[in-house]
């Protein structure tokens, strides 16, 4: 395929920058810097020795035998960014922008966070790095993702409660652009996923390419063919389009699960790219949640890290062109999938990936016992454990 | 470029002072109150109105006018009755621009949006998140229907940066008095008046300060080297604090009074 995004972030019509005037300084200082590092060997080298020996990379591909018997015969494998430092693949994208903030000469890092899982990992570099943390996350998701709150305060970051708007990622994100504005002299917006004005897309891609080309190379030294299908989750899209990627030129399907919520017709959902249309928010073009005024629409799923009413531009691209099929997972579904990886492998998975898991049961029976499925399991699910056991039923009265 | 705006600035200068500009937010807290609230802002001698778009997504707007937008938007004010606000504050000969994020201008069609604003009496847009690189489908459509089109600069705006958003402006340019968002500032410092110099450097067009202005004092010292000054969360914090409507009117038509004098201040 060809080489997206354009000079100015556009794939297609979709990406681009729509932000305040006052942070294009900004952004073409970062977009100048990361094109810089991203050839500069000695960056190169330092992010491979983090991945290696703080991370853990490569992580490993798992063959999910037991669960895959619920798959109408299909072979399932795990790709297990749930294994990495501070337990999800946000680590990837962090460690990289950590990095560049130290090249850009600044001391302190922003980010939002809905799961947690971003402020973490973010948190964790910062102490690695030395540089100031402050995380923005919803007051909502403060509340639903409290161990989270707690690692990151333990890390030495400034967590503040956003209690503007629908209190959750998206108003994180609003409060978290206010004080770059502000600040953007000493401070690098950190930002956790593909979306945002150019260069996040293309830049938060890049750094999580790596899940694809491990996974890709790891799946032919144990089969000796490419997989069928790739699965993974879908909320601002990092994970998904770090393991699309290096198999976009193969004959392998590309699907990607959506926060279905409480089903599309409840409008309680985050599926943006099957019930949204194309709009502007938090800087880019994308699909988006709206209502007839072009309002943002407040979105709703049982997974913090899915809920948010938008998605990276790139997933819009790939959507239009049929690239990559995305598809909805309910709430019940993402759950039953969740408890089943733990009985039938011993893996607690992050509710986010369970959407993964559920699309890929779903996949196996319309595939066939001859199909492969990778998925991305793109975080375990220690900080969901409150959540689940709710959910379940399990926990003390 | 239009003529009743650009007039406005005109006359200003004739005058030997900055023009006032006014903000407020559409809805706030109802569409009727905040059509009342403007015309009192226009009485007591605001010279350039610009209504807000309330939007769900204010991430330029400080906590007064997010809290502001946000009572307008439960309220259940819509784009059409955005329109109906310029509609009236129009009518009261007073240059009306509107100030919008651009998702609603995007989603309700850039054309059909440029043509129903001037159809109600718009002069222009201020469009906060709209660059000019992303501009051209608004550019066209402001030409069309003869809206000026105001874009922003910042202190941390390039040379470069400066031509390229003052060449696509065809109002007055905004210039943030400081890098941040909006609300009232106790202090303002120096950055305003170099901005503005920088900008001069670049074009003819009027220049307009904004962002952190809320006081007599403060508009005059800016009116010294700007040719507009632009007030808006003072407007909506004297709404808010104001005990019932008939004192929110009196202290809205108080505040654009003295602020008139701040900017004819030698």
């Amino acid at each position: 395929m060809e080489q997206l995004p354009d000079s100015r972030g556009h794939f297609g019509q979709y990406g681009g920058r729509f932000v305040p005037e006052a942070l294009m300084r900004a952004l073409d200082e970062l977009d100048e810097a990361y094109r810089k590092a991203k050839v500069d060997p000695e960056f190169i080298n330092e992010l491979a020795h983090l991945h290696r020996t703080y991370s853990g990379r490569p992580s490993p591909l798992t063959e999910a035998r037991r669960f895959s018997q619920h798959a109408g015969g299909a072979r399932i494998f795990l790709k297990r960014e749930d294994l990495n430092h501070t337990g999800s693949h946000k680590i990837n994208n962090v460690l990289g922008q950590a990095l560049l903030t130290k090249r850009m000469g600044k001391r302190r890092v922003i980010a939002e966070t809905g799961a947690g899982q971003h402020g973490v990992a973010t948190a964790t570099a910062a102490a690695l790095m030395g540089l100031e943390c402050v995380v923005y996350m919803g007051e909502v998701d403060t509340q639903r993702q409290a161990l989270n709150v707690a690692r990151m305060r333990l890390l030495g970051a400034e967590v503040v409660a956003v209690t503007s708007g629908s209190r959750t990622l998206k108003d994180a994100i609003n409060e978290a652009m206010r004080d770059w504005v502000t600040n953007v002299d000493s401070t690098h917006y950190l930002l956790g996923t593909v979306a945002g004005a150019h260069p996040f897309p293309e830049m938060v891609r890049d750094f999580h390419r790596i899940i694809g080309i491990e996974a890709r190379e790891q799946f032919l030294e144990a089969t000796g063919h490419l997989p069928t299908a790739i699965a993974a989750c879908v909320g601002g899209g990092s994970n998904a389009i770090g393991i699309f990627h290096a198999f976009l030129d193969d004959d392998v399907q590309l699907w990607g699960f959506e926060g279905g919520g409480k089903g599309i017709e409840t409008g309680e959902h985050s599926a943006c790219l099957t019930g949204g249309e194309p709009g502007v928010l938090h800087g880019a073009r994308s699909y988006l949640l709206q209502d007839a005024d072009g309002q943002t629409i407040e979105s709703y799923s049982v997974s913090a890290g899915l809920d948010y009413p938008s998605v990276g531009p790139e997933h819009a691209y790939l959507k239009d062109i049929g690239r990559a099929r995305y598809e909805p997972v309910n709430d019940d579904k993402a759950m039953d999938a969740f408890a089943l990886l733990c009985r039938t492998e011993g893996i607690i998975p992050a509710i986010e990936s369970a959407h993964a898991l559920a699309g890929a049961l779903r996949l196996g029976h319309t595939l066939g016992p001859a199909a492969s499925i990778i998925v991305n399991l793109s975080g375990r699910g220690d900080k969901d454990v409150v959540t689940a056991a709710r959910w379940f039923g399990l926990a003390e009265a | 470029m239009n003529a009743r705006l650009d007039d406005a600035f005109a006359t200003a200068r004739g005058e030997g002072r900055a023009a006032l500009i006014g903000y407020f937010p559409a809805g706030f807290p109802t569409v009727e109150s905040s059509i009342a609230y403007i015309t009192a802002m226009v009485r007591g001698g605001v010279d350039v109105v610009e209504v807000g778009l309330p939007y769900t997504d204010p991430l330029m707007d400080g906590p007064v006018i997010q809290r502001a937008v946000e009572a307008a938007l439960v309220n259940g004010t819509h784009t059409a009755d955005v329109m109906q606000v310029v509609a009236e504050v129009a009518g009261t000969g007073a240059p009306t621009l509107l100030m919008s994020y651009w998702n609603p201008i995007e989603h309700y069609g850039v054309e059909r949006f440029a043509r129903d604003l001037a159809a109600a009496g718009g002069v222009g847009v201020i469009t906060a998140d709209l660059t000019p690189e992303e501009a051209g489908p608004w550019n066209a459509a402001t030409d069309t229907h003869d809206l000026a089109r105001v874009f922003l600069v910042a202190p941390s705006s390039t040379s470069e940066r400066l031509k390229i958003v003052a060449d696509e402006t065809t109002g007055f340019v905004y210039a943030a008095s400081l890098m941040g968002v909006t609300g009232e500032r106790s202090a303002l410092s120096s950055a305003a008046e170099t901005l503005v110099r920088r900008t001069r450097e670049v074009t003819s067009r009027p220049l307009a300060v904004g962002l952190g202005v809320s006081t007599p004092r403060q508009a005059a010292d800016i009116a010294r080297f700007a040719d507009g000054v632009i007030v808006g969360s003072a407007f909506v914090r004297a709404v808010m604090d104001a005990p019932d409507h008939a004192a929110a009117l009196m202290a809205v038509e108080d505040l654009a009074s003295t602020l008139a004098a701040g900017v004819r201040q030698r």
